[in-house]
């Protein structure tokens, strides 16, 4: 276990390090020069040239990005080049808390309603209420967020006028409601479906009924011996999510007028920031690989069964 | 009866027992009735999409202001654009986008390169195995949506440019046709569609790669190519089918994102995704919601079609689920 966790650890600055280049290299090669960006297109020449030789834009691009990295390593991820004078730093961590909010409020939806959901359904396969829930989940799963967030602000911003549709207060205000709802949409169908199926298996099993027979309580069975063998795909998916989220935070930022990281990081792209490209691609990648790993370590602890590291690891 | 059977197994007898699977499982897809509804309505959007030009009764271009916004009516059934533009005409061009962006992503990166990789990572083992599958566990491990909007904005410009020289010589417009958006929105998603199809053919040919007719065939002199392709990916098609047609809406999805950002397919080519991103305001909710909710709705349909008939296929090509 240990010696997995480390070998996943060690892959993690190489995948770094790889990411990084190619998105530093895209950013030097690809078209706009910083410079003239930072500058704007009327730009006296000799200025251009003096900025350039300052910043070090003349050096060859490994010494250019050797030193990039040793900044970073230090926490200090440069100056934008559209918002002069505000280091990325400072841009990221306002905007990175409004969507890690946004995010954590639908991961919370889905969890909290698609897994007594989809434990519900399980405990009642082939009624009404099961069949009944998988249709919706199936829906509920296929309905992409581009129909979702116009319908939901359709009925209930503009006909019903019950709840603001633009904008942003925090955690603790109704704008963040319909946004969190139609991200929780999807995830709380794939959980509920995902709950359902592995309840419906674990059920079966019969350590399952010897629980029962040894005159455990209806409630202790379920939530300790069905549940908790039946979260392990389902923290799976947990952890492949989070691409999702990240996916549909982009359209529900831009629905919904979120000042978040999604927007930053169209708006970067199209004005060629790439000091903020950079960071957030780099924080992007960390975030994601950490997660998987949690994912991978979250196993043992409900399965024992499982060991790390035996296996080929996928 | 059955000696006969048993003393003629020819060539000839193979191929029909291999054909008799696809037969089978097809026939098991067509038994369901949300296999053919699925497929019917794929192959009609996918028809309309290719046969564009053909079936809409105006251009994409054509602009009238005198008719613009207007609501649905029989002369423009899904209603007009703000430029007076017919909104199914345009529609249906956004299916040809997405047409063409599936087909050929799917066709190069999990068809051509996924499963080639996955062939020689299986057969041939050792450091060709590792090597394969550590460029592809890293490339999985990135967050593929950053990257691809990423190399899109960066390398579709030199690509133009490129593609602007190959014109003077050939005194062709291309780039105006929007090859050049399709090519590059192709690759970048090949970048990280190819893995999992790898991995998949991976893991089947290490099961099939240990039966005896593979080492039968080795035996009597076939080349590796054609043990590769004649005796071991025929029998490992069943998932690779699945895998793709689960795949389908994963890619139509990436590039109507892409699109909706406005990093993927440039005006004026019409795409679901560029045409939901002109509409997607609180005011064109209030004044004109058909603007949105048509090129919305099309795209839902297809997105759950997709994802139905990935559960269909699954049932009737995987051999485990049968």
């Amino acid at each position: 276990m240990g010696t997995y966790i480390a070998k996943r650890l060690l892959w993690l600055p190489i995948i770094l390090l790889i990411v990084s280049f190619i998105t530093f290299a895209l950013g030097r090669f690809g078209p706009g020069d910083p410079v003239e960006v930072l500058m704007g297109q009327y730009a006296d020449e000799k200025v251009v040239e003096r900025i350039r030789e300052q910043r070090g834009f003349n050096d060859p691009i490994f010494i250019q990005y050797g030193r990039y990295l040793s900044n970073v390593v230090r926490g200090d991820f440069g100056e934008s080049f559209k918002y002069r004078g505000r280091t990325v730093s400072e841009l990221l961590k306002k905007k990175m808390w409004v969507s890690a909010q946004l995010n954590f409020a639908a991961l919370f939806l889905s969890v909290s309603i698609g897994i007594p959901l989809g434990l519900f359904a399980a405990l009642r396969q082939g009624t009404f209420w099961d069949t009944g829930t998988v249709a919706m989940t199936l829906l509920g799963q296929s309905i992409p967020v581009f129909l979702t967030a116009p319908v939901v602000l359709l009925v209930f911003a503009l006909k019903l006028d019950i709840l603001p549709t633009h904008g942003w207060g925090g955690f603790f205000d109704t704008r963040i409601i319909l946004p969190a709802v139609v991200m929780g949409v999807p995830g709380i169908a794939i959980i509920t479906r995902l709950t359902r199926a592995s309840t419906l298996e674990v059920i079966g099993q019969d350590y399952i009924r010897t629980a029962r027979a040894k005159g455990l309580s209806e409630f202790v069975v379920q939530r300790r011996h069905v549940l908790r063998n039946a979260m392990i795909p389902v923290i799976t998916m947990l952890g492949f999510s989070l691409a999702g989220i990240a996916f549909t935070s982009f359209i529900v930022e831009r629905f919904f007028g979120i000042p978040g990281i999604g927007n930053l990081f169209i708006e970067s792209i199209f004005s060629r920031d790439f000091p903020i490209i950079n960071a957030v691609i780099i924080i992007g990648t960390t975030m994601f690989v950490i997660a998987n790993l949690l994912v991978d370590m979250l196993y043992p602890w409900l399965d024992p069964r499982i060991r790390l590291g035996g296996e080929y690891a996928s | 009866m059955l000696l006969n059977e048993v003393e003629q197994p020819g060539l000839g007898e193979r191929d029909q027992v291999s054909r008799s699977y696809w037969a089978i499982s097809f026939h098991r897809l067509l038994r369901k009735k949300i296999g053919v509804a699925c497929l019917s309505i794929i192959v009609v959007m996918y028809g309309a999409g290719i046969l564009a030009p053909v079936v809409t009764p105006y251009d994409y271009n054509d602009q009238n202001l005198s008719i613009a916004k207007q609501g649905p009516s029989i002369t423009h059934p899904f209603g007009t654009d703000r430029l007076g533009r017919d909104q199914m005409t345009r529609i249906i061009y956004g299916l040809r986008t997405t047409v063409i962006i599936t087909i050929v992503t799917l066709v190069t990166g999990s068809l051509a390169i996924g499963i080639t990789m996955g062939l020689l990572a299986g057969y041939f083992g050792k450091y060709i195995d590792t090597l394969i599958m550590r460029v592809g566990e890293v490339t999985s491990a990135f967050p593929e949506i950053f990257l691809v909007l990423i190399i899109i904005s960066t390398v579709k410009a030199p690509v133009t440019k490129w593609v602007r020289e190959i014109e003077d010589v050939v005194n062709f417009d291309i780039v105006s046709l929007g090859v050049v958006d399709y090519l590059v929105l192709s690759m970048a998603l090949t970048i990280f569609s190819w893995f999992g199809m790898a991995r998949l053919v991976r893991g089947q040919v290490l099961q099939v790669r240990e039966n005896q007719y593979v080492e039968a065939a080795r035996s009597i002199g076939a080349t590796t190519p054609r043990i590769l392709f004649r005796h071991v990916l025929p029998n490992v098609m069943g998932p690779v089918i699945v895998t793709v047609s689960a795949g389908l809406a994963a890619v139509a999805g990436s590039e109507i994102l892409l699109s909706f950002l406005g990093i993927g397919i440039q005006p004026p080519t019409p795409s679901l995704g560029l045409m939901i991103f002109e509409n997607g305001s609180i005011s064109v909710l209030r004044s004109n919601p058909h603007l949105l909710l048509f090129p919305v709705l099309t795209l839902s349909v297809l997105l759950f079609t997709f994802n139905l008939l990935g559960d269909a296929v699954n049932d009737a090509f995987n051999p485990r689920a049968r």
